[in-house]
């Protein structure tokens, strides 16, 4: 068996048994990238001989990470030419906690700029190919980090999620992705995007990988005042009880026109497997979902304006060289040092907080944004979790979606109320569709009932075997 | 129109972003579709509604006002495109008399 094939708990018995090597782990996960991410453009920032070197002096899984995270000395761009050549001087408090458990850092993920899009299509290192068709997106933002764990090139990866940005790569890509609980996971040394729906979580192979991940990088942290003080449960452990007896809500605004077919029949079937598994699942509705998107492109974007101000040509990355004057070269630095999308975004989030149209978008959004928490409130007195499709359709082609940012803002139409909310969603397996493209089921659950949707999750999982399936490349 | 072109000219200086007229007028076209779209808000009567800007419940936070290290100055202009001594180097900002 190839190591790099294998998950993190795979690994723990023949490490253990003195059968293998963590230099094994890390020399196969080398071997895969140099073969594969050729051809998918996966991996943003990869130096092999620091990455052996880290190995030799540690007793851990390797792991990739995002590109958005801040590792220290090491390349940390958000796949965006403004930040090119950018060593951060501290890591975040997730690779603290990852390098605490013995970790070996691998490299950084390819990304939307700035974590803007849902293709890893807008990165300045071009676009990451989806393993299970070349000619596809893997989704994005965190796209990178998807297609790595799906070909094998990675045993797991860190992302970050803002509107679905780890639950819809990983269902395009058919991994499993988590985005905890809002203040689940510190958010200090993530290059901040939106940070009142901003979350660091994993993506990985299986659901138990991402319980393991989840425990090792959850927890309150001084750095974050938006950290919370919650105990971090046993995840792992806790995720193997049955499920027999919870009520699960399937929303029907989730199955609107517009939705792909088999999609939708494939979502249903997991339904119907959920409740031969004993839970109960019933027709409900959150009345607002068809607001969420446009909430969301107002109070991302704003949030963005002010968080990528720091962006200037100042303290760190690009600095255009034709400038004349101080103003003259913030400009110039960033009309040259972000792409079209960013400056779309900043631009956007600036017209919503400006003076004349604040009240009429940005403040208006926000109470629409009560409406949506209020629908999800409810529903949780009443429903242990909410399962939907993760995505309306699988994978498109590269560029389909490009021209129109309007279209691709709507390929995040499910995932996005879950930021909105601040509850912790999950993306797993649940199908293929004729072509051999994945399909993935959300699972959302209550504010930092993690362990719910993972424990319906881990059920699921073992239930079925599409996670078995690898893409052929 | 749910934005005009010089609207698009004057944010974008806010924003301290240099556009093109290729640029403006893309963004115009495509942030104008954009603005169609989310004007689907207006339709909601959001009389009496809490904005929420936050999900979590949020208090002062409060640490120990006590000396920490650092990060030393040379660590923090290590990325700097232009320096000189322990300070970030721009163009001149003050006009001579």
């Amino acid at each position: 068996m190839k190591l790099n094939t294998l998950t993190a708990h795979e690994l723990i018995a023949p490490l253990d048994k003195g059968d293998i090597s963590y230099i094994d782990i890390c020399n196969s996960i080398i071997e895969a990238v140099e073969q594969k991410d050729k051809k998918l453009n996966a991996i943003a920032h990869f130096d092999k001989a620091a990455a052996l070197e880290r190995a030799k002096s540690s007793k851990g899984i390797p792991i990739f990470i995002k590109d958005n995270i801040c590792v220290k000395d090491e390349l940390t761009t958000c796949s965006s030419k403004i930040l090119e050549g950018f060593r951060p001087p501290y890591n975040a408090t997730v690779i603290e906690k990852l390098l605490a458990e013995g970790a070996v850092l691998m490299g950084k993920t390819n990304m939307d700029e700035f974590a803007f899009g849902s293709s890893t299509e807008t990165s300045c290192y071009g676009v990451t190919r989806n393993p299970w068709d070349l000619e596809r997106i893997p989704g994005g933002s965190s796209g990178g980090s998807a297609a790595c764990v799906a070909a094998d090139e990675a045993i797991f990866a860190l992302g970050s999620d803002t509107g679905g940005s780890i639950r819809q790569p990983a269902s395009l890509c058919g991994v499993v992705g988590l985005k905890p609980t809002y203040g689940r996971v510190s958010r200090y040394g993530l290059i901040a995007f939106a940070s009142s729906l901003d979350q660091i979580g994993p993506v990985t192979k299986d659901v138990e990988d991402a319980a393991i991940l989840l425990k090792a990088i959850s927890g309150h942290d001084q750095m974050d005042s938006t950290s919370v003080d919650e105990a971090v449960p046993d995840y792992p452990a806790l995720i193997k009880k049955d499920i027999k007896g919870l009520k699960i809500g399937v929303p029907k605004e989730y199955f609107i026109k517009g939705t792909d077919k088999e999609v939708k029949q494939a979502v249903l079937d997991a339904i119907k497997k959920l409740e031969e598994l004993g839970a109960r699942c019933e027709e409900m509705s959150l009345p607002h979902t068809e607001y969420a998107v446009a909430v969301y492109y107002l109070v991302a974007t704003a949030e963005a304006s002010s968080n990528l101000a720091r962006f200037d040509g100042v303290q760190y990355g690009f600095r255009s060289s034709q400038a004349k004057s101080v103003i003259d070269m913030y400009k110039k630095t960033r009309q040259d040092g972000f792409g079209d999308e960013a400056k779309r975004r900043i631009i956007l989030g600036t017209f919503a907080l400006s003076s004349g149209y604040y009240d009429a978008y940005y403040l208006r959004a926000l109470k629409v944004r009560t409406l949506i928490k209020q629908d999800f409130d409810k529903a949780f007195r009443k429903y242990d979790a909410i399962v939907t499709p993760t995505s309306p359709t699988p994978a498109f082609k590269i560029g389909e979606k490009s021209k129109d940012p309007l279209t691709m803002y709507l390929s995040d139409i499910f995932t996005i109320s879950a930021n909105l909310a601040g509850i912790p969603g999950v993306s797993i397996p649940c199908g293929f569709t004729k072509k051999k493209l994945p399909i993935g089921l959300q699972i959302l659950g209550k504010a930092f009932d993690e362990e719910t949707i993972l424990r319906i999750a881990y059920n699921y999982e073992q239930a079925t075997a599409w996670h078995k399936t690898k893409p052929l490349i | 129109m749910a934005i005009k072109r010089d609207t698009v000219k004057y944010v974008a200086e806010l924003a301290r972003i240099a556009l093109s007229e290729k640029e403006l007028e893309q963004f115009t076209g495509q942030l104008d579709r954009i603005l169609e779209y989310v004007n689907k808000l207006k339709a909601l009567d959001v009389a009496g509604l809490e904005p929420t800007s936050h999900v979590l419940e949020m208090k002062n936070v409060y640490r120990e006002d006590e000396v920490r290290p650092s990060l030393p100055a040379e660590e923090v202009l290590k990325n700097a495109p232009d320096k000189q001594g322990n300070l970030f180097r721009v163009k001149k900002i003050i006009e001579a008399l």
